[in-house]
């Protein structure tokens, strides 16, 4: 007998994500990884946003309760508008996959494509 | 980031490309066990021209858990001379688990006491990016280097403006690929050294004068 096991998996539209500010999108990720879910951002995060969710999962990592998160994002591209310019928005997030670090996995990843795997039931 | 920053940030780069600081205050990021500690320690050597190090060196994870900072360490290369204060950060990384250090040997006791400083250490790397002129980002040339360290690292650089230059470390081993970084990151200088054995070590020189001074 196979015996399945579920992953849950959120995956956020941009739209979601646009109106929330920085720190409510990393609370709304931790909490959320922390829970054992798996993360798709379809927008992903700014150059900032990573480096601030970093610092904060750093601050929440507890010994047997949560060791981290494992995200894999592609590099920022390039806003080419003038007003995201100004408006300090020059680079844009892409696609994001986040979950917690004893669940997922990154096999491989280049330019142009991410494999990860999930193991469950950890 | 608003206007107010974004505006601020480019005015800092349009000052510096004006003026072309002579003075420069960098840091050297990277993952865990890149070797970054073993470049720190073959800079001062070469150039401070007093004995110490920046810190010890281990094949355990996160040996460097605090910031250690040099100032004044003159650089002479193509001509020109560059005074770099220096911050060897701790290696960053996205997931600590004191288990990993167990593997090593080291008691239970011990790794979590490790996997504490570790985190820690990782919140100053991150809290000297924003008192940096520039970043030397050192890579395991042995290693993938898509890693999201990378990635979050040039991200940020580029999104400050921030010069940054690629360090593939670790050139004398028998694995290393270079090429696999430069392709990576065609966008960035790389120079592949070795920090262990010295190797190439005149082109990292000459590419930091390049590019911070």
């Amino acid at each position: 007998m196979i015996l399945m096991r579920e992953v849950h998996m959120d995956l956020i539209s941009e739209e979601k994500m646009e109106n929330m500010t920085s720190m409510e999108k990393i609370r709304l990720i931790l909490d959320k990884v922390k829970k054992g879910k798996i993360v798709v951002l379809e927008s992903g995060l700014t150059p900032d946003e990573e480096v601030r969710l970093i610092e904060m999962t750093m601050t929440e990592i507890r010994v047997d309760e949560f060791s981290g998160i494992e995200i894999e994002s592609y590099p920022s591209k390039k806003t080419g508008s003038f007003l995201d310019k100004i408006f300090g928005k020059a680079f844009k997030g892409r696609m994001t996959v986040i979950g917690p670090a004893n669940q997922i996995h990154t096999i491989e990843k280049d330019k142009y494509q991410i494999s990860t795997k999930v193991s469950v039931g950890d | 980031m608003g206007f107010i920053s974004s505006f601020r940030d480019n005015l800092g780069a349009w000052i510096n490309k004006i003026f072309k600081k002579k003075r420069a205050k960098i840091g050297l990021y990277g993952p865990p066990n890149a070797g970054k500690t073993t470049l720190a320690n073959r800079i001062l050597k070469d150039w401070s021209g007093e004995e110490g190090t920046f810190g010890t060196v281990s094949p355990i994870p996160h040996e460097t858990r605090r910031a250690m900072r040099k100032e004044g360490l003159i650089i002479k290369a193509n001509g020109s001379t560059i005074e770099l204060d220096i911050v060897d950060t701790p290696g960053m990384a996205t997931k600590i688990d004191f288990k990993e250090f167990m593997a090593f040997g080291l008691s239970e006791a011990e790794s979590k006491k490790r996997a504490k400083e570790a985190t820690e250490g990782v919140i100053e790397a991150i809290k000297w990016l924003e008192d940096l002129d520039g970043v030397l980002l050192v890579m395991d040339s042995t290693e993938d280097p898509y890693t999201q360290v990378n990635v979050t690292v040039i991200g940020n650089m580029e999104a400050r403006k921030l010069p940054l230059l690629i360090v593939a470390n670790k050139m004398d081993l028998p694995n290393a690929s270079p090429s696999k970084i430069k392709a990576a990151f065609p966008q960035h200088a790389v120079v592949a050294i070795s920090a262990l054995e010295g190797s190439n070590i005149d082109s990292l020189y000459q590419a930091i004068a390049a590019q911070f001074g």
